[in-house]
């Protein structure tokens, strides 16, 4: 994860001082839950549960069992095989949208905080544009015109998150490129790519990332929200959204069909935002700079 | 000087475009500096010393407009292609900024900082640039290095980071240092060592070196030759024992007036220079420190003085009325 490559950025081997901040146990938690969910996630086509998709119409909403342990949806599908394929589909969606948004609008940030001028305009002014186009409607129209699936899923959202990533980047280069060190690469003999890269992505990649992660949570949600609208997945295809979006219908009778995804939804994303909170205090070499 | 000057900055003009039209920061400079000499420019703040160096360096802000030429080394910084500039600075020409807190990058090791200037200046591997810079950092007078390679520019003191940007500095053997202001930021009791240390590393690599400063006590022991500016422009120039001994622009007077005296009895007023300095973008008529100089006459406001030499070939001054004696100088 992107949160790591900060650690290794002193690539002479530097051993890292001494933190000052223990991380607490919630963080551990996070952690814990987090990896849970990923491992489940990526090993699920290995794991002895049914298929998520085969229905059996005479196990309709049925209670926990040992052969469902969390029970069959309305269609009579394991609860807990579409959870952990809902999973997939959820955090595919939720990490690689973000990723989209993190490269291209933290690149273009960069770019136009650094060199201003007549790109700078360009760039701030087609982010605008792209702000001011209702999401949804974005979203609605691209499924419409390239039918719906999890990379038109993925892009949409992606390049939704662009303008975001952008503004954080391009104000945190900004105030960079002022800053004396800059000038002093520039006086030692350095190149623009060189300035960029080695002098200012380390120091832009900090509220970058931290950005990044509140970016997943706010995806995984953004995803959950087009599901439950129909716009995401394609039936049968089962997400986190989708799943609460289905366990509507039978709120009345089994209201854990709705709130299971919903449950593990809210762990999930609590977990990104905590292990984000906390990692950017930790990592951050610039703390107790004063 | 006989032989060519490693520096000399001809008839240099810096104009920054502002929302109350152009500010001439830096107005008609000439200076020489020949190899492994010593300048120092005195001048208070906003008298262009810092966008003077800029210019020297072409490290200019992107709107600023400049005028003259800059020859260094038989060359003019201001004409050559970008990329020969480019590999000219930290090879030849290295800086060192005023405040250390905000010239070092927060978020990289000074080992890193150290190393890569070292790897892409004289092409060194890894491993020698890296025994290159424990070697660096002990000359800077910093113990256990080692340990200081790999430590972020916070974990060190104030001090201790100006070393560490002049052991960047000085790490190309660059044949002229310009140090502007390096020691405001730091503990008057620090200011001694960082320039001791400055004076010592110039002499050791024959390296020529320009002390910015508003100090005119800091140049007094350290340089070859002072220039004073004011309002953009060079307003005496002279080597610094004669600039000492019979200084002749009242403002280079009040400078020194305004160092605190050790031996003044306790509670002296500070003899400061009334009023502000003048507003750059709207240029007087006459000499531009003739509202605040004590010995204006009429045609002060009228005219504006040349920088010309009449006493002797190398003590440069403009002013119409310059101090007849020098007396009470105490330097």
């Amino acid at each position: 994860m992107a949160t790591l490559d900060l650690g290794m950025e002193d690539d002479i081997g530097a051993a890292p001082a001494p933190r000052s901040r223990q991380l607490g146990l919630l963080f551990w938690i996070a952690i814990g839950w987090m990896a849970l969910v990923f491992a489940l996630a990526l090993f699920a086509p290995l794991l002895p549960l049914p298929s998520p998709t085969d229905m059996d119409m005479l196990e309709r909403r049925a209670p926990f069992s040992a052969a469902h342990w969390l029970g069959t949806d309305g269609l009579g599908r394991d609860e807990l095989a579409r959870l952990i394929h809902g999973a997939r589909i959820s955090l595919a969606v939720g990490l690689f949208a973000p990723v989209i948004g993190l490269v291209i609008g933290g690149a273009l940030g960069m770019l136009a905080g650094y060199f201003r001028g007549r790109l700078e305009t360009l760039v701030v002014g087609s982010m605008d544009v792209l702000l001011a186009f209702p999401p949804l409607v974005l979203a609605l129209a691209v499924t419409a015109y390239l039918g719906q699936s999890i990379l038109n899923l993925t892009l949409i959202l992606g390049v939704l998150g662009i303008p975001a990533f952008m503004r954080v980047a391009r104000a945190a280069t900004l105030t960079l490129a002022r800053r004396e060190f800059v000038i002093a690469a520039e006086a030692l003999g350095a190149t623009h790519r060189r300035i960029l890269l080695r002098e200012l992505l380390p120091n832009v990649l900090l509220p970058l990332v931290a950005f990044f992660l509140l970016g997943v949570a706010v995806t995984i949600v953004a995803e959950g929200a087009l599901s439950f609208l129909g716009l995401g997945v394609p039936p049968p295809v089962a997400s986190w959204g989708s799943m609460i979006g289905e366990g509507r219908e039978s709120l009345d009778v089994a209201p854990r069909l709705a709130f299971l995804p919903a449950f593990a939804f809210f762990l999930t994303v609590l977990s990104f935002n905590l292990v984000g909170d906390s990692l950017k205090a930790v990592t951050d070499p610039r703390q107790g700079a004063l | 000087m006989s032989e060519a000057p490693l520096l000399s900055v001809e008839d240099v003009a810096v104009d920054l475009p502002t929302a109350r039209g152009p500010l001439r920061a830096v107005d008609r400079v000439d200076l020489t500096l020949g190899a492994g000499r010593t300048l120092g420019i005195v001048g208070e703040s906003g008298c262009g010393k810092t966008m003077l160096s800029r210019a020297i360096l072409q490290l200019l802000p992107r709107k600023a407009k400049f005028s003259g030429r800059v020859m260094f080394d038989g060359q003019d910084l201001a004409r050559i292609d970008r990329e020969h500039l480019r590999k000219l600075r930290g090879r030849s020409l290295a800086v060192v900024f005023q405040d250390p807190m905000t010239s070092l990058n927060p978020v990289l090791t000074i080992g890193t900082q150290l190393g890569e200037t070292l790897q892409e200046h004289l092409e060194l591997d890894s491993v020698h640039a890296r025994t290159r810079s424990a070697e660096l950092l002990v000359a800077v007078g910093i113990p256990a290095p080692e340990q200081r390679l790999m430590q972020y520019p916070h974990q060190l003191s104030g001090g201790m980071r100006q070393r560490v940007a002049i052991a960047i500095a000085l790490s190309c053997e660059p044949k002229l240092l310009i140090a502007d202001e390096p020691t405001t930021a730091l503990d008057v009791t620090i200011q001694a060592q960082i320039l001791d240390l400055l004076a010592r590393e110039q002499r050791r690599r024959h390296m020529a070196m320009i002390l910015i400063t508003h100090d005119l006590g800091v140049v007094a022991g350290r340089t070859d030759e002072v220039a004073v500016m004011y309002a953009g422009r060079v307003v005496e120039r002279a080597p610094t024992p004669v600039l000492f001994r019979a200084m002749q622009m009242p403002y280079t007077e009040a400078l020194l007036a305004a160092i605190p005296k050790l031996d003044a009895a306790p509670h002296t007023p500070l003899p400061a220079i009334s009023g502000r300095p003048p507003d750059p973008t709207r240029p007087l008529k006459g000499c531009s420190f003739s509202p605040r100089c004590r010995y204006a006459l009429a045609r002060c406001h009228q005219d504006k003085p040349a920088l010309t030499a009449p006493l002797s070939a190398d003590h440069h001054y403009a002013c119409f009325h310059p101090l007849r004696t020098a007396a009470g100088v105490d330097a």
